[in-house]
């Protein structure tokens, strides 16, 4: 299982980092698409298939096709790539790389300080519920509270306003 | 991995493909019998070396690709929905203990993942071909997909509550005192049209409704390329038809009439294959015998009339379960 642990991080690097640099936004999306899928894989690697599954259902399957289908109603064509390759001139990456770069050294620093992760047990759907309904109630709750209003301010947007007496 | 394991995905994903090959066949003899004419009669027995013959032209057509297409994208799209159907597959369980990848304890939800990751390969056919109606269908083949996708994961639900399990090979096991089907209709219903919809069938295939959009997002492929996005579809058929043969209608389970001889024990897989071609026809009938509604229609149905369904579905088989366990 390590083995495929380490495929699929490598995976879900590297496509993430094509991902950034990708001019055209489309295949910038299909590289982030690759990369959850990776991350999903990682998760299956760890023991948990249940919330790899839920990755690729919600996030590679139904999030991720809403990106990639708006970027298609935008309708961008390659003039849009030529634009985004300005912006991706190394110039301005030191600025950004540099923030980076303290925040990977900070993460490596208490990555190395755990011990490392030997033997793992597989978390199934009962347990992650178990958890869900469990110790996590108040923010289950309070996380369908916030897509409720989601929901809510999405339909008051795209209602479609009651037809005026526009007689001819 | 042993030879014999290898040998035994090989034949299933292999029966799978020339199933779908041969349905092809199969859909326009049937579509000609209900629409009282002949169809393909003249090559072979039957017309069965129709098949072969449409393979033949299929493979030697001009592989066109559009110069104002966006190649890389262009060329993956139709390779997505064989993949994703196919990986589905691994999970069906067509008689006790075999199947491609063995029994999972997330089956369905696999199958549900990669049915929803089959949603790329229409919409980037459709973006990557640059064209107008291509463009229109790839479009409304997402917004059918993402919101039929919803009621699918809902209608199962029923059947997962009363399994108790994921596991698709726990969902059979657990219909042994009775199918799926009784209790469960309404989720039957639900997800029957839900798959329909997801695998862009008549009459629901609005993504590439001839009338309106040419051939809609496959308009700019030819060659193998649209092979196999016709290939796909039929693949997507057995898959849906596997499916609710696996959920709602016992699987492998069936009458053995007590004859429990060594040479009896492929019934199991007599019984799934004749379920599951039963709900093949049944797909192509569908086909011969109802319009296609609108796309607004189509939208407007699956929002107001199978979400709140596929809830109450849900709701109601959950409080009886937790009635019947005495909570």
């Amino acid at each position: 299982m390590s083995t495929l642990f380490y495929v699929a991080s490598a995976v879900a690097l590297a496509a993430t980092l094509l991902a950034i640099t990708r001019a055209h936004p489309v295949h910038a999306l299909l590289y982030l698409i690759v990369s959850l899928l990776a991350v999903a894989a990682t998760m299956l690697a760890l023991g948990a298939p249940f919330a790899a599954m839920l990755e690729v259902m919600v996030y590679a399957g139904a999030i991720m096709v809403l990106f990639v289908f708006v970027v298609m109603l935008l309708n961008l064509g390659p003039g849009v790539a030529e634009h985004e390759r300005q912006w991706l001139r190394p110039g301005y990456w030191i600025g950004p790389g540099v923030l980076c770069a303290v925040l990977l050294a900070q993460l490596l620093m208490s990555v190395l300080a755990q011990p490392a992760l030997t033997g793992t047990h597989e978390v199934d759907a009962k347990a992650v519920g178990i958890a869900l309904f469990g110790p996590y109630l108040l923010a289950v709750e309070l996380g369908s509270m916030l897509l409720l209003a989601g929901l809510i301010s999405a339909y008051h947007i795209g209602r479609r306003e009651p037809a005026r007496s526009t007689a001819p | 991995m042993s030879s014999e394991r290898m040998a035994l995905i090989g034949t299933i994903l292999l029966a799978v493909v020339a199933t779908a090959a041969l349905l092809i066949w199969v859909e326009r003899r049937m579509l000609g019998l209900w629409q009282d004419r002949w169809g393909p009669n003249r090559v072979g027995f039957l017309g069965l070396g129709q098949v072969v013959a449409d393979m033949i032209k299929i493979f030697m057509k001009d592989d066109w690709i559009p110069p104002f297409a966006d190649r890389p994208v262009f060329v993956i799209a139709p390779a997505i929905v064989m993949v994703t159907v196919l990986l589905a597959f691994a999970v069906v369980p067509i008689a006790p203990g075999v199947s491609v990848a063995g029994d999972w304890n997330v089956g369905v939800l696999f199958v549900l993942g990669m049915t929803s990751l089959a949603v790329y390969s229409v919409m980037l056919g459709g973006w990557a071909s640059n064209n107008k109606y291509a463009l229109l269908g790839a479009m409304r083949s997402t917004a059918q997909s993402i919101s039929y996708e919803v009621f699918m994961g809902l209608a199962l639900l029923g059947v997962v509550i009363q399994a108790g399990s994921f596991s698709l090979e726990d969902i059979v096991l657990a219909q042994q005192d009775g199918w799926f089907i009784g209790p469960q209709f309404l989720g039957f219903v639900l997800f029957l049209i839900a798959g329909l919809a997801e695998t862009h069938r008549l009459p629901l295939d609005l993504p590439e409704a001839e009338h309106e959009l040419t051939a809609g997002f496959h308009t700019e492929y030819s060659g193998m390329k649209f092979g196999m996005f016709f290939v796909g579809e039929y693949v997507a058929v057995i898959l849906v038809s596997g499916l609710l043969t696996t959920l709602y209608f016992g699987g492998w389970l069936g009458p053995t009439w007590g004859l429990t001889l060594a040479g009896w024990s492929f019934m199991p897989l007599v019984w799934f294959v004749l379920k599951t071609g039963a709900f093949i026809l049944f797909f192509i009938l569908l086909r011969a015998a109802i319009p296609r509604p609108r796309y607004d229609q189509l939208m407007r149905f699956g929002w107001l009339v199978l979400l709140p369904l596929a809830l109450l579905n849900t709701a109601v088989t959950g409080a009886f379960v937790l009635l019947r366990s005495g909570a």
